[in-house]
């Protein structure tokens, strides 16, 4: 078959933060740079990030970038590599400054310069008091970062292709990424995009549970491909559960919330996080939260005729500080409650975030395997942001680390490839066995057998993923979900679409997003299976404790069989001393 | 609850039709979306954008009982049956609620909407006075939904050369930047009696906004700097 091919110096598949800061770094090396995204790029998920970014400013309270580091170790429950977060924090102030001069509207402190809120897990000096490390525009900063980037790299001129779904990536005999075939949404057809470097900023699998706080896009395609080239994903049993999601319904109700002053109460109007984390209370690690609201429900003290969920109270903070530092979630509490929050709570429960797992990388980006007792870069490809796992957010992200992440490693990477593209001038031969591999794969979805529906699947998958993978877990109740997913799975196979058609083909898009989260599910599910701990937020109720003596170590999964595999943690950061694992208590 | 929805597929239909639909277990209090997607589990050849499902990514503006707004945030409990929902007008349709953004995204590009500065940059950040930065609010929450320039009159008549709301309120936005070095130019680029005077006022923009955002204001806004760089 003949397909239309296009050929660029790098691919960069996603245009959320993660893949628009990479892009706007190498649009403004002169590289030639093609973004693809299936939506619009400010369609992408950042747009809904709310809180804030994380950075030592120390613009309202004293701050250095070591501390932000100990929090961000601590936060990880020792899971997070030491080089990567020790770079992220050092980045971080000269990055959050950049954001700014290229336009941001951060939210200002009376002498102009850039506001900060108070986060969960901050602290002064090494575990000291509260710190407020967290530049904020308003409750909107993801909104203020992706505008802002999307619109840089207008004036950069990037490429882009929107509303172009990527497939599958192409890799030659010598294991060198080449590109990857696309779909152009609009009319239906696959393009080659041939790329000496392509980077993979797709984002996380929210879609994996049914309540989420993520957007429908959220189907770790990027994840999923990797997995089809043969690669491994790290850490995928670590899926972050937020404590404050709207109860029932999903949305996202900012840390900031709290950062700003508010705080939970369960049934008898306790303070319960008292209890949890005398020190921290409400600005605990979010994993520790999202377990108190959990037991509380569990153990009758919820809120509401089902006693289902606990309450976000903000009234005592005053009407003009809610609406001015939280404008954002007063509009949703509008909206989906019909309440303001500047006099009434807000029912909240525990709800899926962030994949704090994803594909293997180092702090430069690049995508990483193990070969014998070390690591080697896979030539040409790259992973940033949420799909990635570098990893700086070991077994638990504190709130603000996500947009930094993304821009760090977004321009991280793509400093690399600006190296890679110096050493490596001319395209390589195309692999035709690749290209006909993915043909194929997107081909299935025109057979005209089958009765499984796409959407019913995909129900049912969230549904099980929810209940067999959800905040407490044991080994009974993950060997069924394990089952079940495997089962799903074998159903998808005989799965058929009822629209053919080109134009437009949503069902076709989605089904090929049922088949990312098929293989994140089973990934997810297999290596929460095999940890026999808890740590962050894999909490397994039949191995309460952390075990640094057996599960200091991340996980890699492999599609190929399930097979599992584990490489160490990384303790040594680049220029301090190491922060060795300590009890974790907030 | 009923709905009756516009249909067009250019594959194998002629010409738009619209498509009735019934849908049972539906609740006031959820939205629009959650129906379409009823509908979508029901009948996948059915096409709409939508992601985010909470008014922030801007992808689901769509005209719903005549008025344009986003079916994640528009309570059915608000909406008289049958609900007829159709794409944005104004905009040529691709498939079913999908049109073709082009146009849009055109004016958009055309005001130039990114911060310029020609001075270096500080170490830091620059200073931007509280006042200085609440002349940003009500202009930076732009989810660029189009469901403003799809209803506003002007833009039907002058597509191609009046560049709409959403694009002025964004030309508007770095105009009140108190760190923006390019004033002249972005004014002198709006002069003329299409880009920006085509607007009449008629508010359609203010009034569907889902965010809540004024365009008129912003637009008078331009209108004024010019009035006063002029003398």
């Amino acid at each position: 078959m003949k397909i239309a091919r296009r050929r660029f110096d790098t691919l960069v598949i996603g245009a959320g933060g993660g893949g628009l800061r990479a892009a706007l770094q190498l649009s403004q090396a002169e590289a030639n740079v093609a973004v693809v995204s299936k939506v619009f790029p400010t369609r992408s998920h950042t747009v809904a990030a709310q809180g804030g970014i994380n950075a030592a400013l120390g613009n309202v309270l004293p701050d250095s970038w070591h501390w932000h580091m100990y929090d961000t170790v601590k936060g990880s429950d020792y899971l997070g590599d030491q080089d990567a977060i020790e770079y992220m924090c050092r980045a971080a102030a000269h990055l959050v400054y950049e954001l700014e001069h290229s336009g941001v509207p951060f939210s200002r402190l009376e002498d102009g310069r850039i506001y900060q809120r108070p986060f969960g897990g901050q602290s002064q000096n090494f575990g000291g008091e509260q710190a407020a490390r967290t530049c904020a525009a308003a409750d909107r900063t993801g909104h203020a970062i992706l505008h802002t980037l999307y619109q840089q790299n207008i004036r950069a001129k990037t490429h882009f292709f929107d509303e172009y779904f990527a497939v599958d990536l192409i890799k030659d005999d010598e294991g060198f990424v080449l590109g990857a075939l696309v779909l152009e949404i609009e009319t239906g057809e696959p393009l080659l995009i041939e790329a000496k470097t392509t980077l993979i900023a797709t984002g996380g699998a929210g879609q994996l549970f049914r309540t989420n706080t993520n957007a429908h896009i959220n189907t770790g395609d990027g994840m999923a491909m990797v997995l089809r080239a043969g690669l491994p994903l790290q850490d995928m049993e670590f899926f972050q559960f937020h404590p404050t999601g709207i109860a029932g319904k999903g949305m996202l109700i900012t840390e900031g919330a709290r950062g700003e002053g508010g705080y939970l109460i369960n049934k008898d109007g306790e303070r319960f996080m008292e209890r949890y984390a005398p020190k921290a209370r409400d600005l605990a690690s979010r994993d520790v939260v999202s377990r108190a609201i959990a037991i509380e429900v569990r153990e009758g003290r919820g809120c509401g005729p089902n006693g289902d969920h606990v309450l976000l109270r903000l009234d005592h903070l005053g009407a003009e500080t809610v609406h001015k530092r939280l404008p954002g979630i007063c509009e949703m509490a509008r909206i989906f409650l019909g309440i303001d929050p500047a006099e009434q709570p807000i029912p909240v429960y525990p709800t899926a975030h962030y994949t704090m797992g994803g594909i293997p990388t180092d702090r430069f980006g690049r995508v990483v395997v193990p070969v014998d007792s070390g690591e080697e870069a896979i030539p040409g490809l790259y992973a940033a942001g949420e799909c990635a796992c570098v990893s700086v957010h070991g077994a638990n992200r504190l709130g603000g680390n996500s947009l930094l992440d993304i821009v760090v490693f977004g321009r991280a990477a793509a400093n690399d490839i600006i190296k890679f593209l110096r050493e490596n001038r001319y395209h390589r031969p195309l692999a035709q066995d690749g290209v006909d591999a993915a043909l194929a794969h997107l081909a299935r979805w025109d057979r005209r057998t089958g009765s499984e529906s796409v959407a019913a699947l995909r129900a049912e998958l969230q549904a099980v993923m929810e209940e067999y993978c959800g905040v407490f877990r044991t080994a009974e109740v993950l060997e069924q979900g394990l089952d079940k997913v495997l089962e799903l799975k074998a159903r998808l196979d005989d799965a058929v679409l009822t629209d053919h058609s080109r134009v437009f083909n949503t069902a076709r898009i989605e089904a090929l997003e049922l088949e990312n989260l098929m293989e994140l599910a089973v990934a997810t599910v297999t290596s929460a299976l095999a940890r026999q701990e808890s740590r962050g937020a894999h909490s397994r109720v039949d191995f309460p404790e952390r075990d640094d003596q057996r599960w200091l170590k991340h996980t890699l999964f492999y599609r190929e069989g399930r097979r599992l595999d584990y490489k160490p943690v990384r303790m040594k950061p680049l220029t301090v001393e190491p922060f060795p694992p300590r009890e974790r208590v907030y | 609850m009923r709905f009756r929805i516009y249909r067009y597929n250019p594959e194998t239909d002629t010409a738009p039709r619209m498509q009735d639909y019934e849908v049972e277990g539906l609740e006031p209090t959820m939205m629009l979306r959650d129906a379409l997607l009823r509908i979508k589990a029901q009948d996948e050849t059915l096409s709409f954008r939508h992601s985010c499902g909470e008014g922030v990514c801007g992808s689901d503006g769509m005209n719903i009982n005549g008025r344009n707004g986003l079916a994640c945030i528009t309570p059915l409990g608000e909406l008289k049956e049958p609900v007829v929902v159709r794409p944005l007008p104004g905009l040529p349709v691709v498939r079913d609620l999908i049109v073709d953004m082009s146009r849009f995204w055109h004016h958009y590009r055309s005001v130039r909407p990114y911060l310029i500065v020609h001075d270096p940059v500080p170490e830091v950040e620059f200073r931007q006075l509280p006042a200085q930065r609440d002349r940003l609010d009500g202009l930076y929450e732009c989810i660029l939904c189009a469901c403003c320039t799809t209803s506003c009159p002007s833009f039907w008549w002058n597509p191609d050369r009046f560049r709409g709301p959403a694009a002025l309120l964004q030309a508007y936005r770095f105009l009140a930047d108190s760190r923006d070095q390019e004033t002249e130019s972005r004014l002198d680029e709006l002069d003329g009696p299409y880009r920006l005077f085509r607007c009449h006022t008629i508010m359609n923009c203010a009034a569907v906004c889902p965010k809540g955002l004024n365009p008129t204001r912003a637009i008078h806004a331009i209108k004024k700097l010019m009035v006063e760089h002029a003398i």
